[in-house]
């Protein structure tokens, strides 16, 4: 039994001096897993070049991020959400609710989001909006009328898409990503192939109509995938029929396994993003908790290398990973240095 | 068992027939038959389980080997004092202002300069597009070098660096001139030069101790990420699992077993304590979640939460093999006890326990291996991401800083965009498996030692 008492007074001896050196002197962030790379570059980066400690980065999506980052002021509550989206307005009252009222939101640069399949799949090298839509949506516009969508195999509705049935893993409801999909792949489809129109015209009001048109197909022709990239990735790899959705970055780590798709005649590239040709594309944020500046040692500093030219820039280590560099960096520089927060 | 079909099987009346007990009849035969073939079944089941425990293993140890061994580059790297130190006067504070992206170039010029030595010709005018050859967390290890002995400023000193992932993939057969066609991290040219610098010496894969003790590494460099500060953080959960699941679940067991008269109410309890075994442990993550860190505000991420949510998963299982164990000590030993004068709690304590011992022991080692395989609870109180930087300064830091733990860092590396992580994630794979394969050796040796038989 001495064993465990060794270890229980162990135990009790940690416990005591952990209450006395409980500060915190290591910067907290959690949100987005699409920010969790560059976050995790930044951090590393960070913990070389500073004397603070790395900051710690925990992934888990945008909504449980910022969740959790509005939960309170104080030592024990996150510094930082990593968000694929911008910050809601419900998000921001409830942030407010518990004391979280001075945010600043940085955006860090933005992300493009590819659709992919595999390498020798079939020939799959050039979507529209009309073509997503017409595979995914449940209602599709045929010979001018509305119907439930009939479509089995892409060259029903487009010769010169390949012959092949239609099976797509997009991201789940979870995930920031969806909703990007949705804005600027479907909804934009469902505009240029007249089924918006139809809707209305059909008795819909337009706000409905409008929300009908983000809907995809439930017979299993579109499926939803709750995990991460890797999980599409695998997904992909067993269906050569498939197509995925994924982000630049990640496409960019695993080209010997997919091949992209341009969207509406664009190759997706860091350049066609940065021009903004390429039409799927989302800006990333994080926000930062100004009531933890100066309590929180380097919060202000990783904030501001984050966002500096040499890693946020355009030669910098997160556009080489994939993202695509914030023209107006240097205008999200100054409102940092000046710790401007929302309104 | 036995005993009941033999007295049944023999028929109630003497048959009337000529039996040969050499000759089997065909009754006899089919009964033989149809134990011949529920042997059969028996080895095929056998058969079938073993055949997908060998693909298991053979399927991690090929893919998770290659984890232990790493490309690296040795060259020379000149540390010019002009760059590094440009006031001259050895402060310390000073040279710590030229940042990484300082000493990136300095490494650059390096290989150039060993390229050029070896009389290897490369396609590249600029030497920064030499970089991608060696990993991007060379230029810290330079400075690293350089802050910790300043004497280095103005020498060249000899680098062992890693290199990058994907010429680690080359080496390993993972990457190949096809594969990196369309890869904007690297291009043949490169590949090229590797070639050429495999042949002069200067590229090596040996072992890699910094995969066994090493930090986690950020998404763009994989060849540095380490599960070593991952295999603290399990270490110091399962140091809280063990100070506060061996003594409760034992002292709950023995006050159950030994004192507690038999009602409803303890009937109860046994039967709740079944049933929290069964228990997935997802739902103890939530609990941990919302009672020791939204409630109770402990920190998240830490080890002393995650020792914690294990140690209520861990809690059953201690319980019910020590009951087991104290129900096999016979009572005999017991009455003897309390005939010679010993008081009941002098009996549990003096006689039982010791003899119990060997069997507490197995079981709490069990559930320990049980617990230091659980990924699910982890996930929730924010063990996953890219926690696991920095080792734990001291003890308490130990318990009160963020950390991940190992089976929380193979899923994390497993969920990675660079292919080169999945190899890392199956080699921890190899190294959570020795963990749980010495924890049960050990188990199985306590028992065999010191279990005793009545």
């Amino acid at each position: 039994m001495s064993f465990v008492k060794l270890t229980a007074s162990s135990l009790a001896i940690a416990a005591v001096s952990a209450t006395a050196a409980a500060a915190r002197d290591q910067v907290q962030v959690a949100g987005s897993s699409t920010v969790l790379p560059y976050a995790s570059i930044v951090a590393e980066a960070f913990g070389e070049n500073f004397d603070f400690p790395t900051p710690v980065v925990e992934s888990g999506g945008s909504s449980a991020g910022l969740k959790k980052f509005c939960q309170g002021v104080g030592e024990e509550q996150s510094d930082i959400a990593n968000s694929s989206r911008k910050i809601r307005d419900a998000e921001i009252e409830a942030c407010a609710a518990n004391g979280v009222t001075d945010i600043i939101e940085v955006r860090i640069g933005y992300d493009g989001i590819v659709f992919a399949s595999q390498l020798d799949g079939p020939a799959y090298t050039s979507f529209t909006q009309a073509d997503i839509f017409n595979a995914l949506a449940p209602k599709v516009v045929v010979n001018g009328e509305l119907v439930d969508n009939p479509y089995t195999k892409w060259n029903e509705f487009n010769p010169d898409l390949p012959d092949a049935e239609i099976l797509a893993f997009i991201p789940g409801t979870k995930h920031g990503t969806r909703e990007v999909f949705e804005e600027k792949v479907i909804a934009v489809g469902c505009e240029a192939t007249g089924a918006l129109e139809a809707m209305i015209a059909g008795g819909m009001s337009e706000d409905d109509a409008e929300d009908a048109c983000l809907a995809v197909r439930a017979d299993g022709r579109s499926v939803d995938i709750d995990g991460d990239y890797t999980e599409t990735l695998a997904s992909i790899d067993a269906n050569a029929n498939a197509i995925g959705v994924f982000g630049l970055a990640f496409y960019e780590n695993n080209t010997d396994k997919l091949k992209v798709a341009t969207m509406a005649g664009v190759e997706p590239s860091t350049e066609t993003i940065s021009s903004g040709e390429y039409p799927v594309s989302r800006p990333l944020y994080f926000y930062v908790k100004k009531a933890h500046i100066g309590v929180i040692p380097g919060l202000k500093e990783y904030t501001e290398f984050f966002i500096s030219d040499e890693i946020a820039g355009p030669d910098g280590p997160l556009a080489e990973y994939g993202l695509v560099s914030d023209p107006e960096l240097a205008a999200t520089q100054a409102m940092v240095a000046n710790e401007e927060t929302m309104q | 068992m036995t005993d009941a079909t033999h007295g049944t099987a023999e028929p109630a009346e003497p048959r009337r027939r000529k039996a040969s007990l050499y000759a089997s009849d065909a009754h006899t035969r089919r009964r033989n038959a149809a134990e011949k073939r529920f042997r059969a079944y028996g080895i095929a089941a056998i058969a079938i389980g073993l055949f997908f425990l060998l693909v298991l293993l053979v399927t991690i140890v090929r893919n998770g080997t290659p984890a232990f061994t790493q490309t690296f580059v040795t060259i020379e790297v000149a540390l010019p004092a002009d760059k590094l130190d440009k006031s001259g006067n050895r402060d310390i504070e000073e040279m710590k202002k030229v940042s990484t992206f300082g000493y990136a170039p300095l490494v650059d010029d390096a290989l150039a300069e060993a390229l050029a030595q070896a009389g290897i010709e490369t396609p590249f005018a600029n030497a920064k597009d030499l970089r991608q050859i060696v990993s991007a967390s060379v230029a810290a290890q330079v400075r690293d070098a350089v802050l910790a002995d300043p004497a280095l400023v103005g020498t060249s000193h000899e680098f062992r660096l890693l290199a990058a992932s994907r010429v680690d993939g080359y080496m390993k057969g993972r990457v190949t001139r096809e594969s990196v066609a369309r890869d904007k991290n690297i291009s043949a040219e490169h590949l090229d030069i590797v070639d050429q610098m495999i042949a002069a010496g200067l590229v090596e894969r040996r072992f890699n101790p910094g995969f066994v003790f090493g930090a986690d590494a950020s998404e763009s460099r994989p060849e540095s990420a380490g599960i070593g500060v991952s295999m603290l953080g399990s270490f110091f959960m399962m140091l809280v699992v063990l100070a506060l699941a061996l003594p409760i679940g034992v002292a709950a067991s023995i006050y159950l077993e030994e004192f507690a008269t038999q009602n409803r109410f303890t009937d109860l309890i046994e039967v709740n304590i079944s049933n929290l075994a069964a228990v997935p442990s997802i739902v103890f993550g939530i609990l941990g979640l919302a009672v020791f860190i939204q409630f109770a505000h402990l920190p998240s991420s830490a080890p002393i939460v995650g020792g914690l949510v294990l140690t209520l998963m861990t809690l059953p299982t201690i319980i019910i093999s020590t009951r087991a164990s104290l129900k096999a000590v016979p009572p005999s030993i017991r009455e003897a006890a309390l005939g010679v004068g010993a008081s009941k709690m002098q009996t549990v304590f003096h006689h039982v326990l010791p003899l119990a011992m060997p069997g507490i022991l197995t079981g709490t080692i069990i559930g320990l291996a049980q617990a230091l395989g659980e990924t699910a609870p982890l996930l929730l109180i924010g063990m996953v991401g890219f926690i696991a930087s920095n080792a734990p300064a001291s003890f308490a830091d130990g318990f009160l800083a963020p950390n991940s733990a190992m089976p929380a860092q193979i899923y994390e590396w497993a969920k990675r965009a660079d292919p080169a992580y999945y190899e890392r994630a199956w080699g921890g794979i190899i190294i959570l498996l020795v963990f749980l394969m010495v924890m049960n050796i050990i188990a199985i040796i306590l028992r065999r030692r010191f279990e005793r038989r009545w």
